[in-house]
């Protein structure tokens, strides 16, 4: 068949075009002759399929999304929703820019290549900001720790996010790892990328000035990845699972490496006057919206695109998801520069086209036109749908659920240590010792703090605070509540660590948006996850949306991760969460409610989930934010440690394995003083910290005087091989019983630790 | 005037500025040297920092060892010139055969990054002089391919004439024979070592400051050199 060009098109307006092959609607394919006044060509028609695909144009969740722009002024938002990323002042001549996306599809299909590169893509996001990227992060939902597909799909998705941020040396500082067997055909594979620019280097994505140069950055263009968006990402796998393997795009993080820094070196030299990423989509979505939000026109000449394949046709380079690629747009008088600096990084660089006067963008190969359109019309003006709602007929059933009869306290010793052995309360240290966690040499707290902290400025301490939390059980009894609750813990996480919390970004995961149970779920979720952050002060910055996470017609539990960023003045006042000296006090921040719904020992010892989760307050959350950043100011704590899942008995646990201290403790007792309740209710607005017993009497007393319930449940005692943890009437366990419990359940599964030595790391001095 | 020493950048060094830094707060002045520059600029000392050079696609540190910053290094390494070579670096002293021995794929095949004890084992170098013979000290190590080989007529001799610099002790991250962390050539002026002693030089983002001794060390030697 000879090229379906433009004129050719115009001059065949009857021939059939394979639009719902390439997942456009009736409706959709009228709208595209509509807009062209013609039958798209085979390019344009493919261009228009990825564009308008759920992926690209958030065409489900767009009228939802809109409520996380109506949040209050905030001064330090330099750059809000819509860019590749929002981008916070954090004082000192300093911005931050972060975002967290899903990668799930192709982390199922092909685990190592496709959380790879769902690293290089959301680094690729952060670097295109105008920032250093200075860490990642990785939120993950699997299936059943013992299911047989885990054992593929874990150890390949935990080396590939390895493999890849390992070696384009940035440190990954926390993340989750989550065992719910509504994953299985389904796993989540978030990756969270922060970078670091001075205020003035921002970079946007807009291609302005007639004559300017569009150059494509970096690796060549090959097959791998075409049909990435519209096929994998925006559409459901069946059950016979993943069978898409080439539309996986393979990731290589030398050449990505080689281009953040070349293009570090351009943004300084200010050579680059817009510029965008090729993630999904590739070279249709960088080309289409640098050119729209420039409202420029633009030329692109796509013979001259490097290819790896010389067989290549129009359609597949422009659709290509070949990693590793940026589009810079640069003057001609700088353009020399802008070729000298990728020659030295070893950066290929190519001219393929030029801003035009007019607002259309023209793709030619060869000397045929292959492409003529607005290119706002690929790029705004995709459909935006309305999804029917339904709340799910099964909603209310599962709330009325109720929850198996509590155990009495005989059984609370071994309960404990098949809880902290449990798959979502061990230790994570067989994941997360395949990352490495110090390179840049700015990390202050990684796994298994509560929240990673880095610094940023080594003259003035200033730095960061990161964490990611998401709860989809929780959210599956109530969407609502459960993305507040979300919310509510990354923020305690970061308050916890002493810093203030400042933006928010997340990864909406859902089933499919055609199913109105689903859209049900996501607007709860998201009229929740709003109005949170509106009370709390945390403007969203930017994020992304994951539909059609589900496996023929069942949907994953809805499962909106959520990061909160905080900010620390100082990071050398950081609160860690391990016990450090012995003889301290301890002391139960917030209230204990009767709260198991959803709760990790249902789930783990029953298999159950139902009922309610855990009541929100959210000016709770607020006061206990205040009262742990106080008491990291003033130098009052010596740890802190936020109460999620799993409860007091999970946080004891962790606080003293953390550097081998152990502990007394003495439970409040009384009328209605349950002590499994007290130890594994899930309620939020909880905090365990540590205070040196000089410090007790002024800590004790500025929460009563800001009216946060306070109570001294203990005291820090013990090192060595001898320590304990003894809850007073019930029990004592050995630390060393307790941490071979903490310890073994991931090596156990997925193969031993080498080397690996069961003692607690020395507390590093503050 | 304080020393100067150099810390070379290959494409793919990732610990450069993080060497670089260790540098600076042991009281030397770092110097960025680019792997294709021939010229060592005078610097009296050279680190090779980690990272994947070249992306180590082929063997670690195989194409690194032709880059003309190497041909200088090897060369006034012969003359005595300080050299410490740290993850990726002691893999490319390996390949420049300034060390024996090669560094393969841990043991259990992932990479691994943890806090590590060691002992150190020879304090007869310029880069460990600052030590306790018998010392042992923390750093992290976080490597893919640290895991020491070598044929046992050569471990015998690393051992017989003191060339073991440290050893991992309280377990073996990677395999290595002899529980090898680092090694020094017969003159003690290159040292190759797995773990990494840069991210252990400030009590904020380490786990301590035992790290320091390294660059401590070349420093005093220099001095009194």
């Amino acid at each position: 068949m000879s090229l379906d060009s433009v004129d050719r098109a115009a001059g065949t307006p009857d021939e059939e075009q394979p639009y719902l092959e390439l997942g456009l609607k009736d409706d959709e394919y009228a709208r595209v002759r509509e807009i062209l006044g013609r039958r798209p060509t085979q390019t344009e028609l493919a261009m228009y399929s990825i564009m308008w695909s759920e992926h690209c144009s958030y065409k489900s969740s767009k009228v939802h999304l809109r409520q996380f722009a109506d949040m209050p002024e905030n001064e330090r938002l330099l750059v809000g929703m819509g860019e590749n990323a929002g981008v916070v002042d954090v004082g000192e001549g300093l911005a931050v820019t972060f975002k967290v996306e899903s990668h799930n599809h192709p982390s199922y299909v092909e685990p190592y290549q496709g959380a790879a590169t769902g690293v290089g893509g959301i680094v690729r996001d952060i670097l295109t900001m105008g920032a250093r990227p200075v860490l990642v992060m990785d939120p993950l939902r699997f299936g059943d720790i013992d299911h047989p597909d885990t054992q593929r799909v874990l150890p390949g998705i935990v080396a590939g996010i390895g493999g890849y941020g390992n070696c384009l040396g940035l440190p990954n500082i926390g993340g989750e790892v989550v065992f719910d067997p509504t994953y299985q055909g389904n796993p989540l594979v978030n990756a969270l990328c922060l970078g670091v620019m001075p205020k003035d280097r921002i970079q946007l994505s807009a291609a302005t000035g007639v004559g300017n140069v569009v150059v494509l950055l970096g690796a060549k263009t090959g097959r791998d990845g075409i049909g990435g968006v519209s096929v994998l990402a925006s559409a459901t796998f069946d059950d016979d699972g993943p069978a898409n393997r080439p539309a996986v795009q393979v990731g290589d993080p030398f050449t990505e490496k080689l281009l953040i820094e070349a293009c570090l070196e351009m943004y300084d030299a200010k050579l680059v006057q817009g510029i965008q990423d090729l993630g999904g989509a590739g070279l249709t979505c960088a080309l289409t919206e640098t050119s729209a939000a420039g409202k420029s026109g633009m030329h692109a000449h796509l013979e001259r695109v490097p290819l790896r394949e010389a067989s290549m046709e129009p359609h597949e380079i422009l659709a290509s998801e070949s990693q590793e690629r940026m589009l810079a747009i640069v003057t001609p008088e700088d353009l020399p520069a802008v070729l000298a600096i990728a020659e030295k990084w070893g950066v290929l660089a190519t001219d393929i086209g030029e801003v035009t006067d007019g607002d259309r963008l023209v793709i030619s190969w060869h000397d045929e036109v292959v492409v003529d359109v607005p290119p706002g019309s690929l790029a705004d003006d995709g459909p935006v749908y309305t999804r029917p709602i339904e709340r799910p007929a099964d909603q209310d059933e599962l709330a009325a659920n109720a929850l198996p009869a509590y155990p009495d306290a005989a059984g609370l010793r071994a309960l404990l240590l098949r809880m902290i052995a449990s798959p979502n309360l061990c230790s994570r240290r067989w994941v997360v010792e395949q990352f490495d966690r110090v390179v840049l040499g700015d990390t202050v707290l990684a796994w298994p703090e509560d929240a990673g902290v880095v610094r940023l400025s080594e003259e003035t301490g200033l730095g960061i605070a990161l964490a990611t939390d998401g709860n989809g059980r929780y959210t599956r009894l109530d969407p609502y509540a459960g993305a507040q609750l979300a919310l509510a813990e990354a923020y305690r996480n970061v308050v916890a660590t002493g810093a203030v919390p400042i933006a928010v970004t997340n990864c909406l995961n859902f089933g499919s948006p055609e199913d109105p149970a689903v859209m049900w779920q996501f607007a709860e979720a998201t009229r929740g996850l709003a109005e949170a952050c509106r009370e709390l002060g945390t403007p969203v910055t930017g994020g992304n949306v994951s539909f059609y996470n589900q496996t023929g017609s069942t949907p994953i539990n809805p499962t909106p991760v959520v990061g909160v960023l905080g900010l620390f003045d100082d990071v050398a006042r950081r609160t860690p969460m391990g016990f450090r000296d012995e003889g301290e006090t301890l002391l139960l921040l917030g209230d204990t409610r009767d709260e198991l719904g959803g709760s990790e020992w249902a789930w783990a010892e029953h298999r159950h989930l139902g009922g309610r989760p855990p009541a929100v307050d959210l000016a709770r959350e607020k006061l206990l934010g205040e009262v742990l950043v106080s008491g990291s100011r003033d130098g009052m704590l010596s740890a802190a440690h936020d109460l999620s899942d799993g409860g007091l008995a999970q946080a004891l646990v962790e606080s003293a394995l953390r550097f081998g201290t152990g502990a007394r403790v003495v439970l409040p007792q009384g009328q209605g003083q349950d002590p499994f309740v007290q130890l594994f209710s899930e309620s939020a607005g909880r905090a365990l910290v540590a205070v040196p017993r000089s410090e007790e009497l002024r800590f004790t007393e500025m929460c009563a005087a800001r009216g946060l319930p306070c109570t001294r449940i203990g005291v820090t005692d013990g090192q060595g091989d001898g320590a304990t943890l003894e809850v007073q009437d019930l029990f004592t366990v050995p630390l060393a019983e307790l941490r071979e419990a903490y310890e073994s359940t991931l090596p156990r599964m997925f193969g031993p630790l080498a080397g690996a030595t069961a003692d607690a790391p020395a507390a590093p001095a503050l | 005037m304080s020393a100067r020493i150099g810390v070379v950048t290959f494409p793919g060094s990732l610990d450069d500025r993080d060497a670089q830094r260790a540098v600076r707060l042991s009281g030397a002045e770092p110097v960025p040297l680019w792997h294709g520059d021939g010229d060592l600029h005078g610097v009296d000392a050279v680190v090779l920092p980690g990272g994947f050079s070249y992306g180590d696609y082929l063997r670690c540190g195989a194409i690194a060892r032709f880059a003309p910053v190497m041909n200088a290094i090897v060369e006034q390494a012969a003359e005595g010139l300080p050299v410490l070579g740290i993850c990726n670096g002691f893999q490319v002293l390996c390949e420049s055969h300034l060390l024996p021995g090669a560094l393969t794929r841990n043991q259990n095949l992932h990479f691994v990054n943890r806090d590590q004890r060691l002992r150190v084992d020879s304090t007869a170098t310029l880069w460990t002089g600052g030590y306790d013979q018998g010392q042992e000290i923390v750093i992290p190590v976080k490597n893919g391919e640290g895991c020491y080989v070598a044929d046992e007529r050569t471990l015998d001799q690393l051992e017989a004439e003191g060339r073991i610099v440290a050893r991992y002790v309280g377990g073996n991250p990677n395999g290595s024979a002899r529980d090898i962390a680092g090694i020094a050539n017969e003159r003690g002026n290159v040292v190759g070592l797995m773990p990494h002693p840069e991210h252990a030089v400030e009590h904020l983002t380490g786990p301590g400051t035992d790290g320091l001794g390294f660059f401590t060390s070349v420093l005093k030697a220099l001095v009194s050199a």
